[in-house]
């Protein structure tokens, strides 16, 4: 059974899909995500789906589940690089993905966990030139 | 349902977690060679995804069926989803679904409906159900 | 379709007297086109034609238009339409062209034919009838691409979508906002947001002439769809009329902002990327 591998950036998981998920795959990785949370203290997590050419309700619900899991173990999760077909069809299928935050790229995702949480860490990690006045 | 299968169909089982997968791999085989857009081709394969979890969790497992289909020079894709468990009680309502519903059946089902061009769905409480949809080309 | 024994004597006059008959056609045709296309073009393209009908007619018998032994001559019919159709010509010059066909023909029956010559005659005047209704079809499609591929340009031109400034994008809506056009505005915006890293849109209605429930569905499944990837819109160029409409219809844009100026909405939107604008002396004297 394949796992999604999870990478700890700091304070923040960051999750990278790039297959097509079977639908257990997605249970684990929301399990495994749960448990590494907890274990490493995370703060945040990103998920990157910029791999991903179809997200479906079932698929969407996990990612839903994933941010309103974080949330309960006190982290913020960010779900970056939705691809315009997927979100016209999301948007189609009638999904709203409950309310979970997203961004246009792992850049732009990392800056707003950085932004609203204050994680150290993350700083020395994402690639945007630091400007006078940044921490 | 206008359309005459072009190739020979494609038939592939639903009994797994695996087999939605393999149905969203050969819809896109499908799509591909009936020259979809991108944005028709992830709305169809999305379709046919959440019709094969539908048999496969609300079904018990059943079977998809793919072909290609013509009509008047265009091509298009056809998929039928049929399987053998419970039926669908009250088929209006569970095409109904409003968008925010986030229970299992209605928004799969509701929600595809939305994603292709033809919609077909013939279900008899304790026969089974078969939904038929077609996306075509432009 | 005949089923007689004997070969039909106006198919085998076709055959005989072919480059006659082709030349009276081609005149004919010339005639009719007034000049547009010069007298050898005609007489090539009526010849090819000819050459094509005998040779399905062979054994001289007259055979049904949707036969496939006229293949070839439906496919150059319908050759010969399309590119009429294309260059301006009406399905009936197209279809008379073809119709000539008859007269040309008639005429070598000589003055008093035999009723058996009438009767080949009528047999193989209904088949040119029937290859004339094919130019007819065929006009008909080719127009259609035509139109089809013209508007597929205009929706490209008048959906712009131009970047404002770093990470802000517009969108100028002019025009009725349909589901077909939807579906484009939507695409291109989101490809865009995602190609420029913009996170914030402002699209301007002002050039939409009327909101009713379902542009605001268009509009509201634009948006919608932004902020699924992660980016957010504006809605600029309501006019007062509109803002009534819209209350009157029920409509709620729920925690979208509305602006009626675009002036406003860039504004909004640079301060939400952190910017703001202050006039030069300002930051010169802070300078």
């Amino acid at each position: 059974m394949e796992r999604v591998p999870i990478l700890k950036l700091g304070d923040v998981l960051l999750v990278s899909i790039q297959i097509d998920l079977e639908d257990e795959v997605a249970l684990n990785l929301q399990a495994d995500l749960a448990e590494r949370i907890v274990d490493t203290g995370a703060r945040g997590v990103l998920v990157d789906i910029s791999g991903l050419e179809i997200v479906d309700s079932f698929i969407g619900r996990v990612f839903a589940d994933i941010a309103a899991t974080s949330k309960v173990l006190d982290a913020e999760a960010v779900v970056v690089g939705m691809r315009p077909a997927v979100a016209m069809t999301l948007v189609d299928l009638g999904l709203s993905l409950g309310g979970v935050r997203t961004a246009l790229n792992v850049e732009k995702g990392l800056k707003i966990l950085r932004e609203d949480l204050g994680l150290r860490g993350v700083a020395e990690l994402d690639m945007t030139p630091d400007r006078p006045g940044d921490t | 349902m206008p359309g005459v299968e072009a190739t020979e169909p494609l038939e592939l089982p639903i009994a797994a977690d695996r087999d939605v997968v393999k149905v969203r791999q050969a819809m896109r085989s499908f799509c591909l060679v009936a020259k979809l857009t991108l944005v028709d081709q992830t709305k169809a394969i999305t379709a046919a995804s959440e019709l094969a979890r539908n048999a496969l969790i609300h079904g018990g497992g059943g079977q998809a069926r793919l072909a290609l289909v013509e009509d008047r020079g265009r091509l298009g894709v056809q998929a039928v989803f049929a399987d053998e468990g419970p039926g669908i009680p009250d088929v209006d309502q569970a095409l109904d679904d409003g968008w925010s519903s986030g229970s299992g059946l209605g928004l799969g089902l509701s929600g595809s409906r939305r994603l292709v061009d033809a919609f077909e769905i013939e279900t008899e409480v304790g026969r089974g159900t078969t939904v038929t949809i077609t996306k075509w080309a432009r | 379709m005949t089923q007689g024994v004997e070969a039909n004597s106006v198919v085998l006059l076709l055959r005989e007297r072919r480059d006659d008959v082709v030349a009276a056609w081609a005149e004919l045709v010339a005639a009719r086109m007034q000049r547009r296309a010069s007298e050898a073009e005609v007489r090539t393209e009526v010849g090819n034609l000819y050459d094509a009908l005998v040779a399905a007619l062979g054994d001289g018998r007259v055979l049904d238009s949707t036969a496939p032994g006229l293949d070839e001559v439906r496919a150059q019919l319908a050759e010969l339409s399309r590119t009429r159709a294309r260059v301006g010509y009406t399905p009936s010059e197209t279809a008379v062209s073809v119709f000539a066909l008859k007269e040309a023909v008639l005429a070598q029956l000589g003055e008093h034919p035999s009723p058996e010559a009438y009767a080949d005659f009528i047999e193989v005047s209904r088949l040119i009838d029937d290859l004339g209704l094919v130019t007819f079809e065929t006009y008909v499609s080719t127009r259609e691409e035509v139109i089809a591929n013209q508007t597929d340009e205009l929706l490209e031109l008048s959906t712009p979508v131009v970047k404002l400034w770093d990470g802000i994008l517009a969108v100028p809506l002019v025009g009725t906002l349909d589901s077909a056009r939807t579906q484009v505005v939507m695409e291109r915006l989101l490809q865009t947001l995602l190609d420029t890293e913009s996170d914030r849109a402002i699209i301007d209605i002002t050039g939409v002439p009327a909101v009713d429930t379902q542009v605001a569905q268009h509009l509201l499944k634009t948006i919608v769809a932004a902020r699924l990837m992660g980016a957010d819109c504006i809605i600029s160029g309501i006019r007062p009329q509109i803002a009534q409409t819209v209350v009157g219809l029920g409509i709620e844009f729920g925690d979208i902002v509305t602006k009626a100026k675009l002036s406003d909405a860039l504004e909004i939107a640079l301060s939400e990327v952190g910017l703001e604008v202050v006039p030069k002396r300002a930051a010169a004297a802070e300078a």
